[in-house]
């Protein structure tokens, strides 16, 4: 108590001090910013799940209602059999590609991430329109058979299978950009200390490197896990009436129903399943590794049990590469690797590929390959009154997005970059939640704030909604850049006479100029494919772009359809390739 | 079976290497190159960065492969057995331990691929651990042991499965200077008491004439010279050698044969050569080393010259001088002597046979 009551004068002139200067405050606009329009809609969403609207008291009737109907529960079970196995193959897939890229020399690394990152931010709708054009009934691949003598067409479509091809397609890129990160850490050294050591490479791989990668292995895991629950693109069009999941139950409880207490209930479920898949992890692995933070190794009996599996799992695959070696020889072993990826990226790329010749079909129907080519469906598309203006609202959505979520990502990275108080990971992290809590929970809270303060329909709607989506990016954007960037120019700087102001804009700015535009892109794009929002937010005439293709692609499949994914899929790279671009250079 | 070509005799070598080589495309990161190791000899590779010595250790253990050559490791020609059969140790620069295994651990991974029973595994580890005075630390993992502490536990990852070779590959580089000079007579007394082969790689020169039976130098991805410490630091065969090992002052002209000897003739003066030494060509560089060159004119091979700096080190002064054509040599001198001003014009001379003649 004595000390306590000792150190209160000193105590003080800290807090004087903070109010002035403290770094922090840069990330204050951001922190109100966030708590207004994402913390609060999906609190208050929860609030609503538990209460009755009626009389206002509490009520447990919506969960009540969910356990005692069949029809929720088995969507629930759907939703969570589907999210794990995308989860786990997506980890299959994305892993032997992430670790083959992580390998390779740094020039050549850069462009191989190119393959992972144009599909990563390629729309799920254009990625979904390809999907439905190849797996059709006659589709790409059952044209193929039937054009080879197969009688009937597979059914490839509207069932479990198209949503898993469709979710994993969607999912590998997120699992092997959270994996990579992990493994350039990963010190190869080791590896080879190991086989100095004598450990024969696939004894040295699984003890030293598998276990090494974990981390970025659960990492992945948690988050193509939480991003699968709230799907709604692929299960809508890719799957069928078994494969329904939460996301769709919860947009038709609000956009045709307005059972806003049922919704909220819905998507709280969702929310407590993606909280709780993330604290089984903090409880496993500490949560600090997803942002690269250092593993605490665990002690004790589960680390040893760990240790023994990785064992039986490495003198396993010794002998089957062993084997291998002996049957295939050296020099094809070898070349096992690079084949798997190349295959893996053609998964990737191809689908989104077959898309461009068909917004050039002369066609009135969607076949592939196009009979002939024209020019006649960008045509339609740009003497639509109904395409274009969507297609600029999203422009300017997007262009207003970039700005304010740059100016927030920025001042936030700034603040974070400069201050060394324990708080800077916990807002770190709340700045990072909306890319954790499933985008489907953010709409519609978001839907019911803009309800009552009379912002649905609205542009400015939009742009909020969309900055609360991409000020993620754009913090870790230039938080990157930030990291690399010596503090000490600032301080040299202010030693030669420059005030702050003078230094943000004079130095540090210039100097971190790449790192800016690169978050602006990223925003863009964001905001310009974005859909979950849009359903709700945008309405009746002021449709943005994704949401009009969404209700085309709800009503019927057309090669106007083909034309925009064209256009959206075209720019939507150039911007990726020139945010990469800048960041690099950053 | 290579010939036994060292001067210890009968003894066969541990390590021989016959015309290795290694090219990246044009380039050649090691031309080819002979090398005879006998047993139990502590050898040392030194050289700048990028002079080859490297890659002729990775080509000893086999993390790369040879464009040519052979590797023999007791007389068994090794050149095509991988590098987890091949019974090497590597000390790697930055100690390599497996971040997610304790101390023991990581000592005990080699003796767990080598299939030992356990409670030999047991007992060897904790033998490494006291030869390197860790048992204290046995449960601890990497990150929370200092750079010494680490670099200790590689060395005894290394010896705990006794390789017929252990290469160290700069495993001092990361420590700062103290703790170095520390842990060399710790590799001292290792390489003592365990009669292992050690090739070691390093670009501190004071390192390798510390520790060295022999000292291989290398420059350009070839061998400059190969011999003892005293060897090496007394009779340098080329003034890179000279250069490298130790400050050395080297003053070039040409031969003068007249009856009685041959001279030196320089811009600075005419010196006699050391008794007996060869002298091939049209001339050549006299190698004198700072600490053979005293204040006086009191043999027929002096210099004169003002001193430009004068440099205090504790156990010696450094006196760097500039001759009347600009061309600057450096005096050690020992504590107690008198040191000359800043300014003062000075004579330094030496024994004309401390010398030696480089081409």
């Amino acid at each position: 108590m004595s000390t306590l009551v000792a150190s209160q004068p000193r105590r003080s002139v800290l807090k004087g001090r903070f109010l002035r200067a403290h770094p922090l405050w840069l990330a204050v606009p951001g922190l109100a910013f966030l708590l207004i329009f994402f913390a609060y809609p999906v609190a208050s969403l929860l609030f609503l799940s538990v209460t009755d609207t009626e009389t206002g008291s509490w009520s447990i009737a919506s969960f009540a209602r969910i356990a005692n109907t069949d029809v929720y529960l088995r969507v629930l079970g759907i939703t969570f059999k589907i999210a794990g196995n995308t989860a786990l193959l997506s980890l299959l897939i994305g892993y032997p590609l992430a670790y083959w890229i992580a390998g390779l020399p740094e020039r050549f690394r850069n462009r191989m991430l190119l393959f992972v990152m144009i599909p990563f931010w390629t729309s799920y709708l254009v990625k979904t329109f390809a999907w439905m054009i190849i797996l059709g009934r006659s589709g790409v691949i059952n044209n193929l058979l039937l054009g080879s003598g197969v009688a009937e067409p597979l059914p490839l479509l509207h069932n479990e299978f198209g949503v898993m091809v469709g979710m994993v397609h969607a999912m590998v890129p997120l699992a092997a950009m959270t994996m990579l990160p992990v493994m350039t850490s990963i010190d190869r050294r080791l590896v080879s200390a190991a086989q100095t050591l004598g450990s024969s490479p696939a004894h040295a791989f699984w003890l030293v490197y598998f276990k090494l990668s974990l981390p970025g292995v659960t990492a992945a895991g948690l988050l193509v896990f939480i991003s699968s629950l709230g799907f709604f693109i692929v299960p809508a069009f890719l799957g069928g009436r078994q494969e329904t999941m939460l996301a769709q139950l919860i947009i038709t409880q609000v956009s045709e129903l307005l059972n806003w207490p049922f919704a909220g209930a819905l998507a709280a479920m969702m929310l407590v399943t993606a909280l709780f898949a993330c604290w089984i992890y903090d409880r496993i692995f500490g949560i600090s590794t997803i942002s690269g933070g250092a593993v605490v190794e665990s002690t004790g009996r589960i680390r040893l049990i760990g240790l023994k599996v990785l064992e039986i799992v490495a003198a396993l695959a010794s002998r089957i590469a062993a084997a291998a070696r002996l049957l295939f020889g050296k020099k094809i072993t070898a070349l096992f690797l690079p084949i798997v990826c190349w295959s893996i990226i053609a998964f990737l790329v191809v689908p989104t590929l077959l898309v461009l010749p068909m917004g050039f079909t002369s066609s009135e129907f969607l076949e592939f390959p196009p009979p002939g080519y024209s020019m006649r469906w960008f045509g339609t598309y740009f003497s639509s009154p109904l395409w274009t203006s969507a297609t600029l609202r999203s422009f300017g959505v997007a262009f207003a997005t970039a700005i304010v979520a740059t100016a927030i990502g920025g001042f936030a990275a700034l603040a974070l970059a400069n201050s060394r108080s324990r708080w800077s990971g916990l807002i770190f992290a709340f700045f990072l939640a909306p890319m954790i809590v499933p985008r489907i929970v953010i709409a519609v809270g978001m839907f019911y704030l803009f309800a009552q303060i009379g912002l649905v329909a609205s542009n400015t709607g939009l742009v909020i909604g969309h900055t609360v989506l991409a000020v993620p990016f754009t913090l870790v954007a230039i938080s990157a850049v930030l990291k690399n960037y010596d503090m000490r120019l600032d301080q040299a700087a202010a030693t030669l006479g420059a005030s702050r102001v003078r230094t943000l804009v004079s130095v540090t700015i210039p100097m971190i100029k790449g790192g800016l535009i690169a978050a602006f892109l990223f925003a863009f794009i964001t905001s310009f494919d974005e859909l979950t929002i849009a359903i709700f937010v945008s309405g009746g005439l002021k449709t943005t772009l994704p949401k009009q293709m969404w209700d085309d692609m709800i009503l019927q499949l057309n090669p106007t359809l083909a034309a925009v994914s064209v256009v959206v899929f075209v720019l939507v790279t150039t911007l990726l390739l020139l945010a990469e671009r800048f960041r690099r250079s950053a | 079976m290579a010939k036994n070509s060292t001067s210890t005799g009968l003894a066969p070598p541990k390590l021989v290497v016959e015309g290795l080589c290694k090219r990246y495309g044009k380039v050649a990161a090691l031309e080819p190159t002979q090398l005879s190791v006998p047993s139990g000899e502590f050898l040392t590779l030194l050289g700048p960065s990028g002079s080859g010595k490297t890659t002729l250790l990775q080509l000893v253990c086999g993390l790369v492969e040879a464009t040519e050559g052979k590797v023999f490791i007791d007389g068994q020609d090794q050149s095509d057995t991988p590098v987890y059969q091949r019974d090497i140790g590597l000390v790697f620069q930055h100690y390599a331990l497996f971040p997610h295994l304790t101390v023991s651990e990581n000592i005990a991974f080699p003796l767990k691929m080598r299939r030992q029973p356990a409670a030999e595994i047991k007992t060897r580890v904790s033998d490494a651990l006291d030869m390197v005075h860790l048992g204290h630390l046995s449960a601890r993992f990497p990150r929370e042991l200092s750079g010494g502490q680490q670099q200790r536990v590689a060395l005894a990852r290394c010896f705990v499965y006794q390789p017929s070779i252990i290469l160290m590959d700069e495993p001092l580089g990361a420590l700062d200077k103290k703790l170095r000079d520390h842990m060399q007579i710790e590799i001292k007394r290792l390489h003592r008491e365990s009669g292992a082969t050690i090739i070691y790689v390093t670009h501190d020169q004071e390192e390798a004439l510390a520790l060295s039976d022999r000292i291989c130098l290398m420059n350009h991805a070839r061998i400059e010279q190969l011999g003892t410490p005293h060897d090496i630091y007394m009779r340098p065969r080329s003034a890179f050698a000279a250069d490298f090992i130790g400050i050395s002052n080297i003053l070039r002209g040409t031969f003068e044969r007249n009856g009685g000897g041959t001279k030196l003739v320089t811009p600075h003066g005419a010196f006699y050569l050391p008794e007996g030494i060869a002298t091939n060509g049209e001339g050549g560089g006299l190698v004198v080393r700072p600490e053979h060159l005293r204040i006086g004119a009191d043999s027929p091979n002096t210099l004169c010259g003002s001193v430009k700096e004068i440099v205090y080190a504790g156990s010696e002064t450094r006196v760097i001088a500039q001759l009347t054509d600009g061309h600057e040599i450096i005096l050690r001198l020992p504590p107690g002597q008198s040191v000359p001003r800043m300014g003062d014009t000075i004579s330094a001379s030496w024994d004309k046979d401390v010398a030696a003649l480089v081409p």
